[in-house]
């Protein structure tokens, strides 16, 4: 999809009467077109190249990139600086943002910092407890929660001041983000959670992966009833789904990582295929079919971890972008790609 | 005393209803708060406040007390100190994500709330905590805001 007001590709756009960012995701999003994202596993390591060559994967295939941000309490590069490389090129980029590492000062100078880098997107996350990740003797900061977040984020942006009162000169263009585990208890309230979020500031929203399409329905059902998916502040909603690679790391995944829901008939499912690897991706097409399927739903967030590969893949054969080829850096300019992309000729 | 403070929740509309008597009561005796001074009454309001708060809920005296805003779960004992829900990492048995043995917090707040006439408090959005007040009289506090007499750090919104 190009934008006729878009005089060079990958740049930050005019901002439209509406929207709140120059960002291409909002205006996917708000043109009604199912929205695919994914997601960067940061690097260990200092090298800028590694960074474009993770973000070439998903080439012509998602309207932008989260870059995690300390994603399972594990050391990585930052999500600030993953989003700078990558905007250098034009991609788009989700800065993530969790309350885990840093206290309310260094949380709104690195909104200030994204934004200036030209993140357009910011997701705003509550995150791991330092137990789940490499350094569990860690402190855990969690001066804000998710939600406090994104009011201040919210008031930097609309009201142009920080949180505490004085005022922003330029504030952040940024389309707020949060995230939801519509699968985990208490099940009832995560639709009341969920706009309240929308009322602390939240314009889309990325959920955990989802493997049980009923909950995902009753949940959409429910958010649909309390208004949150109509008029001008509504949000708009990218249920997470990821290929599996095997049952046991389903069985792993599970047990390990805070707040995966994986139903018995998923796991049986995986331990009956002969190729278990390719029945992972065949069930994550099936519930990408079934997702886009559900009324409200916006678009998907596609979290293959170590499999990224296979996101190309699962859009290909799902066909859920109706023919649309999100831009890239050398998709309308091949002298623009990405110097770490395969197709890249070496100058 | 984590089976105390779950007993608590159990019965949150019973501690609604005695908060609701008890906080006017504070609010009228101002008079006699104003008359030894504020800054005097802090020490021992604070010590009968902790031992109340602490035995009943596991107070930890973040000094901007929300109960009546979340099922009378208090929000600081969670690992998080999430104020305003739940995280993404429930257990599916309703236990907590950091610590496996503890219920999770916000499970028992959502099920209080639902007990309590006002429970939908629990919907609005909680501003941060403000760290000078840690360890302060939310009684006191809360006396002076309803009275409009404002004290240098009394500026963030609570409710009790």
């Amino acid at each position: 999809m190009k934008f006729d007001d878009e005089p060079v590709p990958g740049y930050s756009l005019p901002i439209l009467p509406g929207h709140v960012s120059p960002g291409r995701l909002e205006r996917v999003l708000r043109a009604g077109k199912f929205a695919i994202t994914s997601e960067i596993d940061p690097p260990d390591s200092a090298d800028p190249a590694e960074v474009l060559k993770r973000a070439a994967i998903f080439d012509g295939y998602v309207d932008a990139i989260n870059a995690t941000d300390g994603s399972g309490a594990n050391c990585h590069m930052s999500s600030v600086s993953v989003c700078s490389l990558l905007t250098r090129v034009g991609y788009a980029t989700i800065l993530q943002i969790s309350c885990r590492d840093r206290n309310r000062i260094a949380i709104q100078g690195e909104i200030l910092g994204g934004a200036a880098m030209g993140a357009c997107n910011l997701l705003c996350l509550t995150g791991d407890g330092v137990q789940a990740g490499d350094h569990p003797q860690a402190k855990p900061v969690f001066d804000l929660d998710s939600m406090s977040l994104l009011e201040i984020a919210r008031r930097m942006r609309d009201e142009q001041r920080f949180d505490s009162g004085r005022r922003i000169e330029m504030p952040p263009r940024i389309f707020l983000g949060a995230a939801e585990n519509p699968f985990v208890p208490p099940l009832d309230w995560r639709p009341h959670r969920l706009a309240k979020k929308v009322a602390a500031g939240a314009q889309f929203i990325q959920t955990q992966y989802c493997f049980d399409i009923e909950r995902l329905r009753e949940f959409m059902l429910k958010v649909n009833d309390l208004g949150l998916l109509e008029g001008p502040d509504r949000v708009f909603i990218l249920p997470g789904i990821g290929p599996l690679a095997s049952a046991r790391s389903a069985r792993w995944i599970r047990e390990n990582v805070p707040g995966v829901h994986i139903p018995d008939a998923v796991i049986s499912r995986l331990e009956g295929a002969e190729n278990q690897k390719e029945e992972g991706k065949r069930l994550c097409m099936d519930l990408l079919h079934e997702i886009r399927d559900i009324p409200g739903v916006s678009g998907a967030h596609i979290m293959a971890y170590r499999q990224e590969r296979s996101v190309a893949e699962i859009i290909e054969a799902t066909g859920v972008l109706d023919g649309r080829v999100p831009w890239y850096p050398g998709r309308d300019d091949p002298k623009a790609l990405n110097p770490e992309s395969p197709e890249a000729v070496p100058l | 005393m984590y089976r105390m403070r779950r007993w608590v929740v159990r019965h949150s509309n019973v501690f609604e209803m005695i908060y609701r008597r008890f906080e006017p009561l504070l609010v009228k005796l101002d008079p006699v708060w104003r008359r030894l001074g504020h800054e005097r009454v802090e020490a021992p309001v604070k010590v009968v406040e902790k031992a109340v708060k602490g035995a009943l809920f596991d107070c930890q005296m973040c000094g901007q007390c929300i109960l009546s805003s979340t099922g009378m779960s208090c929000p600081m004992n969670c690992p998080k100190s999430l104020r305003n829900g739940p995280c993404g990492g429930v257990r599916a048995n309703g236990h907590c994500e950091v610590k496996p043995d503890m219920m999770c917090v916000w499970v028992d707040a959502w099920e209080g709330s639902r007990r309590m006439k006002h429970g939908d408090r629990i919907d609005a959005v909680q501003l941060p905590v403000d760290y000078r007040l840690t360890g302060t009289s939310a009684w006191l506090r809360e006396v002076r805001q309803q009275n409009g007499s404002s004290s240098s750090t009394d500026n963030s919104e609570t409710t009790k």
